[in-house]
């Protein structure tokens, strides 16, 4: 074996190491979904079920969060979008000098921690309703304590960071003599930048709008303390966890993930299709005339998986409006009940024979009723007979209970330790 | 399209912090003229193109357009339009669209632009090549291009701003004749800049040749040439020989310089000159390469070189002959290609002169540097 | 010729309505979303917790009992120093550099691998699988790994089917959990800095080195990593910031007797309502972090132009 055989198996078991460490727990999470089990688990696997999906859609919660979300989003997009815009723009023009004070006021943002941006950001403006005189109630006090403000505010000081950044890459290549000639031609100032700069800046405008939202719509850390009374799916999503779990957290991350890859799907496969536009135009390529695949789909491997996986999801989401878990459910109660009945007798059997050999008191029993013995360890009280009753699946979905999510479900008891 | 407008800047001064970019510039360009500024590269004339098209506020002095003052007006609100150097054609746009922008921002209708970018197409000959991206025209066209945009603006006064710098030779000297004609059709004041003396003389009515910030000379093409009135301009335009010595002896606008190693020479004074130069003086001669002829003359010693010949270089319309006179003073004789198989022979000593009055002589100064 | 940049140059070149608009956006996101909030947040840090009646009294003055808190704890503590909370906050500093440098070395092969490999199919798909899962909220993602280290979890559910233990470990307890958690939440933003940096490297030198006979750890010691600091050091700057900041990962993933400083603040906040001391701890740890994160750049000669991406 030689070293450069060496190396490429080192260099194949790392990445094997790093993306199974990366993509590893996602796969985890997705699988989890499908389980009917309470708890997110992949083994023991009780019944492949789309239940929790349902659960998803009717968590009241998490549909007000995505909403407030969207709505911080396109506000911080809006704002941030502005001040980076802005910020680059004069990053351009200050003077020399003053520019790297500038450029490290300006990057700073990024690295002060997000919780100490929240709680500035809810601090400053609580004072500066106090200094305006608002009282509790009034119109400004209001404005002053409202989440949605203030978290746009807290997320923009960042965000527009970003926004600069690609804002300043995208200027390096533009040419002031551009709008110098825009004004020599009479243009006013904000004609020239209407006309000339904004069009030139419009790709990084947009990657950027994308950026702040993304960045927006997944934060946590300052959102959290500038939320007050309103929620996003960020924090639904973090006192569920924190408070109840249950598989409609792994269902909605199956619903991101899946939306994910689409969405990097069709970056991919329009990339493709641009670059085999350019390449007919260019003469470098030749339309293919003969081929019944359509145009966008040819060579182009991205576009066809994308396609695919339409297909498939379609099909699943039509499957699972038909399919019913309860019959697996019921199915593997059933054998459980046999499993405990069995269960039961071997231990009868065991305790008749001891109680042959030695005549001793029963032991006092412990568990939920006098009438059988509970026994201890790793399986807890699964094969306690109250079980029986207490395991039969709650078919209604427990949204109502939202926050608190399956915390006091007695099912948990057995489940999570 | 306008008449001709003068353009006067009085007293121009332009400072950096320290640097002095611009030093006491005046100069009246007349209405109508083709006018250059000449120079190497940094000697300001970039500057004063930028105090008058409204860039640059001159730290002192006046810049009148038609004889207003410009002073506190914007570049988009004075009658000039500028030709960049890199021409700053707009990448996103049309080609109708960018020559007709100077009517977009001032509100006309889509349909009125594009018919007056029509017609502009037109007389750059480039009819129906308005949907073209900038990107697709070659140089010479996006040249064109960038002049009918500042046309369609009607400007008073037309900047341009060394246009023809990035085009190869053959193209460049195309549009040397397109913009001299253009600009007599069109009538308009031309403000040209460039370090190229073949296009300043061949455009111009008038052309100041500038150095460091100062304007050295002020006057038409062909008394820049025959009658330079400093040393930089004396070798700055064209080709020269340089004669160093003293004042010997001045007869009205006659001077006979004594120099170390030629002898004395006989010349004319520069015109500016005259009357200003003593005996006893630091003087430079010069005289053109075509102004040395072969053959001693026998009228007049103080108009004859004596040298050998080193080198001879067949230029196609003439011979360069490349001579060391005494004590290793370097000439250079241009003699026309009558059909001659050549002009000396290597070593061979040669007896030049010349006729004074192509010899000119001024206070000795700075040099254009090679 | 250099154009100095004086206001009326500036208001020149930009049309007194457009200057006007780009002055007031860019201070305003100066003035009132960063530099008078971290203002404030200051001075609400050196005030006493009063209620709403007694503000602007006689008892609004400045004080540094927030900051003694922490450490000397409360009067009714019983010991000379605020062990419990100087402890979490130690631990949060020394794992959050541990976690910087086990980022750096987790990603440093990957970077060089994507950085000196041409552009093929190959990176461009890495490079998507690398994105995705970052486009997943922290939270879902702290959640994945909650799911695989918890009692009933894949982790120990392997383990057992393997024999190798026979009862679940508790990995939340130990802290594990919240550490892989942690190691995983900012990968990517330790890759793409070094990625970009060795990206720029030319890859003649190395061909140079090797031919005059270097050893790999040599070319790397001398010639990548000399040349990818700036990527690195960009890099375990935001890890170590992120790290130490982190609050999602610690609330989800960690035991309870694992404390991260931030929920401290947290608790300060949103528990005892006490916006005054949380205000303290957290510029305490705002100003521990940028200390640090300045001593490295001052170490390894770093500017701060070189961050960002």
């Amino acid at each position: 074996m030689n070293s450069a055989t060496v190396v490429r198996i080192a260099l194949g078991a790392y990445l094997l190491i790093f993306f199974s460490y990366l993509l590893g727990p996602l796969a985890v999470m997705s699988l989890t979904a499908f389980n009917s089990a309470a708890f997110p688990s992949v083994s023991p696997w009780a019944c492949f079920s789309f239940e929790w999906f349902r659960v998803l859609y009717d968590d009241k919660h998490i549909r007000d969060g995505i909403y407030y979300s969207i709505i911080i989003g396109i506000g911080t997009v809006i704002l941030s979008v502005s001040m980076g815009l802005a910020a680059s723009i004069l990053l351009t023009q200050i003077w020399p000098r003053l520019r790297s004070t500038y450029y490290t006021l300006i990057i700073a943002p990024i690295l002060i921690p997000g919780v100490v941006l929240g709680i500035s950001t809810l601090v400053f403006w609580d004072r500066v309703g106090n200094f305006l005189g608002a009282s509790d109630g009034s119109f400004l006090h209001g404005v002053f304590h409202n989440g949605i403000f203030l978290t746009i505010l807290g997320q923009s000081a960042f965000i527009a960071s970003y926004a600069m950044l690609v804002f300043v890459a995208r200027l390096q290549r533009f040419d002031p003599g551009l709008t110098e000639a825009a004004l020599d031609l009479g243009a006013s100032h904000t004609q020239a930048f209407r006309k000339i700069l904004l069009p030139f800046m419009r790709p990084a405008i947009a990657s950027a709008a994308v950026l702040a939202f993304l960045a927006s719509f997944e934060n946590y850390n300052t959102t959290t303390f500038t939320i007050i009374d309103y929620k996003t799916l960020t924090t639904v999503l973090a006192q569920k966890v924190r408070l109840g779990i249950n598989p409609s957290i792994s269902s909605l991350a199956f619903i991101i993930i899946v939306l994910t890859i689409f969405a990097a799907l069709a970056f991919e496969a329009v990339q493709r299709n641009r670059q085999r536009k350019e390449g007919i135009q260019q003469g470098k390529q030749k339309p293919d005339t003969k081929s019944v695949v359509p145009p966008f789909l040819r060579g182009n491997s991205a576009a066809i998986i994308l396609v695919l996986l339409a297909f498939v999801v379609i099909a699943m989401i039509s499957v699972a409006q038909s399919y019913s878990a309860e019959e697996c459910k019921v199915r593997v109660r059933d054998a459980r009940q046999i499993e405990i009945q069995k269960r039961i007798d071997e231990l009868n059997k065991a305790r008749a024979v001891k109680e042959q050999a030695k005549p001793k008191p029963s032991e006092a029993p412990a568990g939920k009723t006098p009438s059988a013995p509970a026994t201890n360890g790793a399986f807890g009280n699964v094969f306690d007979p109250n079980n029986l009753t207490n395991e039969t699946p709650k078919p209604e979905a427990p949204g109502g209970s939202g926050a608190f999510g399956n915390v006091f479900d007695p099912n948990n008891l057995n489940n999570d330790n | 399209m306008s008449s001709g407008v003068a353009v006067d800047l009085e007293d121009i001064w332009v400072r950096f912090g320290d640097f002095v970019a611009v030093k006491e510039a005046n100069v009246a360009i007349n209405g109508g003229d083709f006018f250059s500024f000449l120079g190497p590269s940094g000697c300001g004339k970039t500057t004063i193109l930028r105090t008058v098209s409204g860039f640059l506020d001159p730290s002192q002095g006046t810049v009148r357009i038609g004889g207003k003052d410009m002073a506190g007006i914007g570049p988009n609100k004075r009658p000039t339009a500028l030709i960049f150097q890199n021409l700053a054609l707009f990448p996103l746009m049309k080609i109708w669209e960018n020559i007709s922008f100077s009517m977009e921002v001032a509100g006309a209708s889509a349909r009125e632009r594009r018919k007056r970018a029509d017609e502009l197409l037109d007389m750059i000959a480039l009819n129906g090549q308005g949907d073209k991206m900038p990107a697709e025209l070659s140089g010479g066209q996006k040249q064109r291009v960038a002049i009918a945009r500042a046309l369609c603006a009607n400007p008073d006064v037309l900047l341009l701003d060394e246009p023809l710098s990035a085009l190869d030779l053959k193209l460049r000297q195309h549009m040397r004749t397109e913009l001299r004609e253009i600009q007599q059709r069109v009538g308009i004041t031309f403000i040209y800049i460039t370090h190229d003396q073949g296009e300043a003389l061949t455009m111009s009515d008038n052309v100041a040749v500038m150095k460091d910030g100062v304007i050295d000379q002020i006057d038409t093409g062909h008394n820049v040439y025959d009658h330079p009135s400093t040393p930089f301009v004396a070798s700055f335009v064209g080709e020269t020989n340089m004669f160093r010595g003293k004042v010997k002896k001045i007869n009205g606008s006659e001077a006979l310089i004594s120099t170390n190693r030629s002898g004395d020479l006989l010349s004319r004074i520069t015109p500016t000159q005259v009357g200003k130069m003593s005996v006893g003086d630091d003087a430079m001669m010069f005289i053109r390469p075509e102004a040395l002829q072969l053959g001693a003359n026998k009228k007049d010693e103080k108009s004859t070189i004596s040298a050998n010949a080193v080198n001879e270089e067949f230029e196609g319309n003439s011979f360069s002959v490349f001579l060391e006179g005494d004590g290793g003073k370097s000439i250079k004789m241009s003699v026309p290609n009558v059909g001659q198989d050549n002009i000396s022979v290597r070593g061979q000593n040669l007896s030049l002169h010349y006729d004074s009055n192509n010899a000119i002589t001024m206070p000795a100064g700075e040099l254009a540097s090679e | 010729m250099k154009k100095k940049m004086i206001f009326s140059d500036f208001f020149r070149n930009n049309g007194l309505g457009m200057g006007s608009l780009l002055i007031g956006l860019v201070g305003f996101w100066l003035i009132f979303l960063i530099i008078l909030p971290q203002l404030s947040m200051l001075d609400y840090s050196f005030r006493f917790n009063l209620p709403p009646a007694e503000q602007g009294g006689p008892k609004d003055v400045y004080t540094l009992s927030n900051y003694q808190h922490l450490l000397y704890g409360s009067d009714t503590s019983h010991q000379t120093y605020n062990s419990v909370d100087l402890k979490v906050f130690l631990r949060t500093i020394l794992a959050a550099m541990l976690v910087t440098l086990f980022n750096i070395i987790l990603c440093y092969p990957l970077a060089y691998f994507l950085g000196q490999s041409k552009g093929s199919r190959t990176v461009r798909l890495l490079v998507v699988l690398l994105i995705i899962p970052y486009w997943i909220n922290e939270i879902l993602r702290a959640f994945a790994l909650r799911i695989i280290f918890g009692d009933s979890g894949l982790l120990n559910e392997a383990l057992m089917f393997l024999h190798l233990t026979s009862e679940p470990i508790d990995f939340i307890r130990q802290d594990i959990a919240l550490y892989a958690g942690l190691g995983y939440a900012y990968i990517l933003l330790m890759l793409f800095p070094m990625y970009n940096v060795i990206e720029s490297l030319d890859r003649n030198q190395i061909e140079a080195a090797r031919d005059m006979g270097a050893s790999w750890l040599r070319i790397h010691r001398r010639i990548v990593i000399p040349h990818a600091k700036p990527g690195i050091v960009s890099g375990a700057t935001m890890v170590f910031m992120l790290t130490a900041g982190a609050l999602a990962a610690p609330q989800i993933l960690g035991g309870p007797s694992s404390l991260w400083f931030t929920q401290l603040v947290y608790q300060w906040f949103n528990d005892s309502l006490n916006w005054q001391q949380g205000a303290a701890y957290a510029i305490v740890l705002l100003i521990s972090t940028i200390i640090i994160v300045l001593t490295v750049m001052r170490i390894f000669k770093v500017n701060m132009g070189d961050i960002g991406k």
